[in-house]
Parts: C-alpha cells; structure tokens; sequence
C-alpha cells in the first residue's frame, strides 16, 4: 500500500538529478508519472544537457516498480508544448493529482551589474515563468478532481537569501515563492494546495561542476570537489556538504500526500538548516 | 516496518488532544513512548483541563497497538518533576530519538485584561516548558547520535492573533527557541523544527467561546486568523503526520523550519 495510490504525477526535469529521483520515489509510492524534459543545451550552462539515454534510464527506473510513465521531450519556455506534454499524459493516465515544478537551471554566474541581458532574462523565463506555464497547464486538469491536489514547486535557499554572484537565479528563486502564495490563494477554494521546497546544495551536475566549485572556493585557482565539500560543510550547522536528491523527494512525496491535506502556502526548507545559519 | 520503528519518543501533554495524536500515530509506526501531562487545572483557563482518566486512556491505546509506553503525571514547569520522567522512561525503554513538546495552555484576554498571573502561567508553560523540555531530553539524544525534536509553536508563532498577547508572545518565542536550538544540536546530528497548527478539533478549542466578549468590547479589531481551503479546521491526526514526519528518517536533513498545517492561514 503506497501513500500515493491511484494518482498521476506531473514532473518537470524529469530525465536526470532531482526530477528523475522524484520520478522513481512517486512510483514506489503507487503513483504514474507524466514527464518531460528539455533534453538540449542552454547558453551559459556550466554542465552538459541531459540526454535521451538520461530520460531513458528515468522511463526504465519507473517502469522496472510496474508504474506508467509518458516521457516526452519539451521546453518550459514554450507553453503550447507544456500544455500538449500534460494534455497527451492526461489523456493516457485518466487524471492529474500532483504537480512538481521541478525543471530550473544554474548558468554563468557574475556579479549583478556585469551578467548578460540575455542570461538574465533566459532564467527568469525557465526558472519563474517555466514554473507558472506548469503550474497553468496543469490546473485545469486539477480542477476537475473532487478531492484536489498539491502543486509543488521547486525554489532554493536562494530563494529565502540573498547569494552574491546569481543575482538571476536568486532573483528567480524568490519570485517562485511569490507565484506560490498566489497560486495558493487562488486555488483553495478548489482543495488545491501549493506549497515550495528550498533545498540547499543537491548531489547533482547542477552543483557538481567546476563552475560551482569556483564559486565557493573563490581562494584556489582549481578547486577539487573535495575543496568545495570543504566549504560547502561550513554552510550548515548539520556540517554536510550536499544533500542527495531522494531528500528532497521524502518532502515531496509529505507534501503530495493526504498526510500534508491541510499544509498550503508553506515555504520549506530541506537545507540541513541553512537558513537559521 | 514502521517509519520510526525502533525508536523512542518522549511527548509532552499526552493525555488528550494533539499530544495523544502525537503518541498515537507515532506507535502505530513502530515508536515507544513516554508520555507527560499535568492532568490537572491551570487558573483562567476557559476550557476543562485534561484528567488522569484521558492519560490513562492515551496508555489504553498505545497499549492496543503493542508498544510500550511510559505514562506519568507531571508539570513541564517543573523542571526536576520532567527530568525525572525523561530519565526514567528512558531508563525503561532503552533510549530517546524523538521529542514532541507540545503541552501548552491558551487563555483569551484583551492586553487589557491580560493579569500578571495569565502572563505568568502562559509564559512558564508554553515557553520556559518547552525549554525544559528540551533541556532534559537533550542528553539523552546526545547520547544517542541523532535526534529529532519538534516544538509545537503555532500560526499564532509566526503571525499576530487579537486577544492573545501571552499566547503569541509565548509562541512567537518557541519559534525563534527552534530556530536557535537548530542552530547549536545540528553538529550532533540532532534537529529542530517547529509546527504550527491553525485551528485544531480538540478540547482547547472550547476557549473559543470566550471571543465574543472581548471582540463586543474591542470594536474596530479584525480577527483574521482563518484558513482559505474550504476546511479551515483541521485534525489533531493532521498535525501528528507532520510531527511523524518530521520524526522519521525522510526529513533527516530538515532542520530549523517552520511548517504551518493550518490549512493557508497565514499565507494570506
């Protein structure tokens, strides 16, 4: 008996890190997954773009605990094939119970005043309003259930602090929490909650590159991973350099639940305490 | 195999209400227990208190689940009284890995209204209370390598409620007593975290009956305070998910939040 029988989940980023990871822990709890993932590079990326193989191994992982996936290949910028990914996984999968902003990305980082126009702008479209044309395509879906659903997006300590150097990312970060509590207000009435997560640094290529290692060791000219760790430990009063994916996927999985059926309009931290630090 | 089988959970104001959900839903997943309550009367409250009888039916059930509980009478504003039923229970069952402090009183009052002794007791009780709640279960956890404590703060912890001065301030103070706890138990793997319940159907609702008169003698103040999903009130079992998942190993790196289950009220 899964706490999540019988119902449809809508991921976003779903072909590697914490998309696919959710995936797979949704389907250990009973649910079917709708997925898609951009599958193609993005200017200033300091990591290389999830691939078909990627989006296979997720459809494999789903598919080996005989749960149901329909994985399509689309971009969070461009509505109409938001809407035709939820649309024909919808239509094949009878419902939608659950949705997970999940999909966002982490490119070039410099101080505020000399980032790129076009990188700027480039993540508020994936990182905000990728996350509203989800959250848009999917609420009528979610409206049509009796018992509601749970949307929940994927922030970032980032999006509760300031960080210096991404300016664009934190900037896209905390307005998701904006669109949060809106969208939180507005679907109550229709039993729909909407809660954000803020992880701290995940165990993915997001934070695994040498881009990120730079960063926080602004003091070694070729920083090791070790070298990041080192820091990254001193960032919580839990002393841990990284979370795992499946950390944030135990709090998606509460928040998607019956358990969490009156927890809406919560912003909340999986970040080892980060934020009291 | 339960979510927190094997483990051991001290709960504070266990003999009814949120704190015997607590116990309830943390040994139907595999958890011992030791449970407190004063199981007596606080001046001005405007509800019944909660009776030996409701502690004895708090054993009655975990007992119907096969776990093993301790159950004792004791007043968190007693620091020696609680430590000794920590080190008791924990001589007992083996142990502790959770701590639940969620005794606490409210009393509605105006500022006006509000008496030193209101103070007083709100105050000693739902804060210093949580403090040494804390204080004697710490140990132990030490001891143990890991830990989970929840603070029962509530929506009035984060926000402004009329008619509550003591309560809130109470409360606001749990919240920032988890924030700092998180803070210093982190390095021992121990975490902190704070629920904050809107509405609950339980006994202390029934001070709820006390409102009208202080918003007929307060014209001009907006209550507020309410949830927007179409439920507003929720279940003692609602706050005890959040609790249980708090406890167990799914949340192992949450630390120093602050979850509100009170159905979108201070969202608003």
């Amino acid at each position: 008996m899964g706490r999540l029988d019988g119902k449809v989940v809508f991921i976003t980023g779903v072909a590697r890190g914490q998309g696919r990871r959710h995936a797979i822990r949704f389907a250990e709890e009973g649910a079917d997954i709708i997925g898609f993932d951009l599958l193609d590079e993005i200017k200033g990326s300091p990591s290389a773009p999830a691939t078909q193989e990627d989006m296979d191994e997720t459809v494999r992982q789903v598919e080996a605990l005989d749960r149901r996936i329909i994985a399509t290949k689309a971009d969070v910028r461009d509505y109409a094939a938001v809407k035709s990914a939820v649309d024909v996984g919808v239509a094949q999968l009878g419902r939608l119970d659950v949705v997970l902003g999940n999909a966002g990305v982490f490119t070039a980082p410099a101080l505020a005043h000399e980032l790129e126009d076009d990188i700027f702008m480039d993540t508020l479209d994936i990182n905000v309003a990728g996350v509203w044309r989800t959250a848009k395509a999917a609420i009528p879906h979610l409206k049509k259930n009796e018992q509601g659903g749970s949307i929940i997006l994927t922030s970032s300590v980032a999006g509760l602090m300031g960080y210096p150097n991404f300016a664009h990312y934190v900037s896209s970060k905390h307005a998701v929490v904006g669109l949060m509590r809106t969208l939180a207000l507005e679907l109550a009435p229709d039993h729909i909650r909407v809660n954000s997560i803020h992880p701290g640094s995940v165990n993915t290529v997001m934070v695994t590159n040498d881009t990120i290692a730079k960063l926080f060791r602004p003091d070694l000219e070729n920083p090791t991973a070790a070298d990041f760790a080192e820091a990254a430990k001193q960032m919580n009063p839990m002393g841990i350099d990284m979370l795992e994916s499946f950390d944030i996927s135990n709090a998606m999985v509460f928040l998607a639940s019956d358990e969490a059926r009156y927890i809406t309009g919560v912003t909340l931290p999986v970040d080892a305490g980060t934020m009291v630090q | 195999m339960g979510r927190v089988s094997g483990k051991v959970a001290f709960v504070t104001g266990a003999a009814r209400g949120q704190g015997r959900a607590h116990a309830l839903r943390l040994a139907e997943e595999g958890a011992d227990i030791i449970a407190v309550d004063l199981c007596g009367p606080v001046p001005d409250l405007q509800y019944d208190h909660a009776t030996p009888d409701d502690l004895a039916e708090t054993v009655k059930q975990i007992e119907a689940l096969d776990r093993r509980i301790v159950a004792r009478e004791a007043d968190v504003r007693d620091f020696d009284a609680l430590k000794g039923v920590v080190d008791e229970g924990v001589a007992e069952l083996g142990g502790l890995d959770i701590v639940v402090a969620n005794a606490g009183i409210c009393i509605i009052a105006d500022a006006e209204s509000t008496t030193p002794e209101i103070w007083k007791n709100t105050i000693d009780t739902n804060l210093t209370g949580v403090w040494h709640t804390v204080q004697a279960t710490v140990p132990h956890l030490k001891g143990r390598g890991a830990g989970s404590i929840i603070l029962t703060s509530s929506a009035a912890g984060l926000v402004a409620l009329p008619f509550l001065t003591a309560y809130i301030a109470a409360k606001h103070g749990v919240t920032g007593l988890g924030k700092a706890y998180a803070l210093e138990l982190g390095r021992f793997n121990i975490r902190v975290n704070t629920i904050h319940p809107g509405g609950v159907d339980t006994p202390m609702g029934g001070m709820g009956a006390a409102f009208p008169e202080y918003i007929e003698k307060n014209p001009g103040i907006v209550m507020g305070g309410y949830g927007v999903l179409p439920e507003t009130t929720t279940q003692a079992v609602d706050q005890a998910n959040a609790v249980l998942w708090l406890a167990s190993d799914e949340a192992k790196f949450v630390t120093g939040t602050q979850i509100s289950v009170d159905a979108g009220m201070v969202v608003c």
